[in-house]
């Protein structure tokens, strides 16, 4: 099962409107990118379909089990080791302990980090705090799991393993991933779908679909990233305008 | 712009900075030289003082006065009755404070209401409640330990509390998002992630123990009351003895200060370390 989004409106006091009547269906196994400029109440739209937010109407459905989530800093406990943060989740899954031990070995190898299982996250670098973040959402085991840009404070190199580490684990899987981003090329690299965001509030601009043949050819590629960047750069702007008129 | 052969006549060689060795190493030996230094500007005052030795001891003659307190075992029992005291005490009141300022940070309306109260608490010294304390329960233990668990709870409370507040938001949500209860949430996330500001409570609280504890024996003295370091205090008093009572000043002052040193700081410092956190001020090495 996936999850459907039948025009969620929400709104902060003070802020107004955030997310503007937002709908869409996201399916099972799915791996779709929601591409905003900053402050464009992405990151509220994934944390309404984590349960941390209710949304002011509009109603969505998600799968019963809830959904695991991935946030933008690790947000790993600090006086707990890479496989201590991970078996957390186990625990308070209702995992028995002798299961435990091997289920984190297990995530911490998937992530490439079983090197480091004893480590306190401030030991390992942001990358690798990201992978064990990873290695936590995964020891979830929901089928949809939340992305709230999830590498966006790494450095290129980084990231470019870390996407790759994702696409594979995404194939393998076959969970139903909701990745936000600000990043084009990231979207594009990444995703099955994009969904474009307009700023204040947030609707639905574009949606494009990405196969692997544009994918995998550079051109197209970079002529789409070219396009959504011409778009995000127009919502900014408007954004900015309004801003000074009502300033 | 210059070519490379001639920057280079310019070049100045950049030495490496040197590391100084320790900085822990500093944190130790510079208190001392602060204490060595004062004693010694006490001990020549009171040389060059015209008042009588009795009215104006120097160091020396304070020191002269500890063999016979040590001989006689007075100093011995009272400081092993107060540490007594001062660290039943001291437990009492973290299992009393340490519930109280879990159900007020989970409890608004009631943080709203008795917060504020809990910090005046904090405001009062502690040797105001000794008389009613003394009215109460007479001259006994119940009077000190009254005035000591007033002294301590109120900071332990609100160090907990502080601990508990400076907790990031993220971390709400995390355990949220993994399902925790709220009996797990608070063991397995809230405590552990409060425990800095805890320990810091913990620490200011029992410098408050100790504190009203001195101010409780004091006053408090005879009756039923074993002898405290804060009664001998009060026979220096009696005595005019103006050597004892210093020399009873720089025992409380050294027993607060070695507990301190030895029980919270070590604590403290780990603490901090394995988060990778290290306090402004101290080495980071």
């Amino acid at each position: 099962m996936g999850v459907l989004l039948n025009e969620v409106s929400l709104s902060y006091p003070g802020t107004g409107l955030v997310i503007d009547r937002l709908s869409t269906e996201i399916e099972d196994g799915e791996f779709i990118a929601v591409l905003g400029a900053s402050g464009c109440g992405k990151s509220s739209l994934l944390n309404m379909i984590a349960g941390l937010l209710a949304p002011t109407s509009g109603w969505l459905e998600v799968p019963q089990d809830g959904a695991a989530f991935m946030f933008q800093d690790a947000n790993l406990l600090p006086w707990l080791t890479a496989s201590e943060n991970v078996d957390l989740a186990l625990k308070l899954a209702g995992h028995p302990v002798k299961e435990r031990a091997q289920r984190v070995d297990e995530l911490l190898k998937l992530v490439q980090l079983g090197h480091a299982s004893d480590k306190k996250p401030h030991e390992l670098s942001g990358g690798m705090r990201q992978r064990v973040a990873l290695a936590r959402a995964l020891a979830q085991d929901r089928q949809v799991l939340l992305m709230d840009e999830p590498f966006a404070a790494l450095d290129a190199i980084t990231r470019d393993m870390l996407h790759e580490q994702l696409r594979a684990l995404w194939e393998q899987t076959g969970k139903t991933i909701i990745f936000v981003t600000h990043n084009v090329r990231e979207a594009i690299r990444l995703s099955g779908r994009i969904l474009v965001l307009s700023s204040h509030p947030g609707r639905i601009l574009e949606t494009r679909r990405i196969t692997d043949d544009l994918r995998n050819n550079p051109a197209q590629a970079a002529a789409l990233a070219d396009e959504l960047t011409t778009i995000l750069r127009k919502e900014q702007r408007k954004h900015e305008l309004t801003d000074r008129i009502s300033n | 712009m210059s070519s490379l052969t001639e920057s280079r006549t310019n070049v100045r060689p950049v030495r490496a900075i040197k590391l100084r060795p320790s900085g822990r190493l500093d944190a130790v030996v510079a208190p001392i030289l602060t204490v060595v230094v004062l004693v010694s500007l006490w001990q020549i005052v009171s040389w060059v003082s015209p008042l009588r030795e009795d009215l104006f001891p120097g160091p020396l003659s304070v020191a002269q006065k500890l063999p016979q307190l040590l001989a006689d075992g007075s100093l011995a029992s009272a400081v092993g009755n107060s540490l007594f005291r001062a660290i039943s005490g001291f437990v009492i009141a973290v299992v009393i404070a340490t519930p109280i300022a879990l159900l007020l940070a989970h409890q608004p309306l009631l943080r709203k209401g008795v917060g504020p109260l809990v910090s005046a608490m904090q405001v009062l010294p502690s040797i105001a409640w000794v008389p009613a304390a003394i009215i109460l329960f007479g001259l006994s233990d119940a009077t000190i330990y009254t005035v000591l668990l007033l002294g301590a709870i109120p900071s332990i409370i609100n160090g907990l509390l502080s601990g508990i507040d400076m907790i990031p938001s993220q971390y709400k949500s995390l355990s949220k998002v993994l399902g925790a209860s709220k009996w797990e949430h608070v063991l397995h996330i809230e405590l552990p992630a409060a425990m800095p500001g805890y320990v810091a409570g913990l620490r200011q609280g029992w410098a408050f123990a100790w504190r009203s504890l001195m101010a409780a024996e004091l006053i408090a003295v005879g009756g039923s009351l074993a002898l405290g370091v804060g009664s001998l205090l009060q026979r220096g008093r009696d005595l005019a003895d103006l050597s004892l009572v210093m020399l009873v000043i720089l025992t409380i002052l050294l027993v607060g200060v070695l507990i301190e040193l030895a029980v919270f700081a070590p604590i403290e410092r780990k603490l901090l370390r394995d988060r990778g956190m290290s306090r402004t001020g101290e080495n980071n090495g």
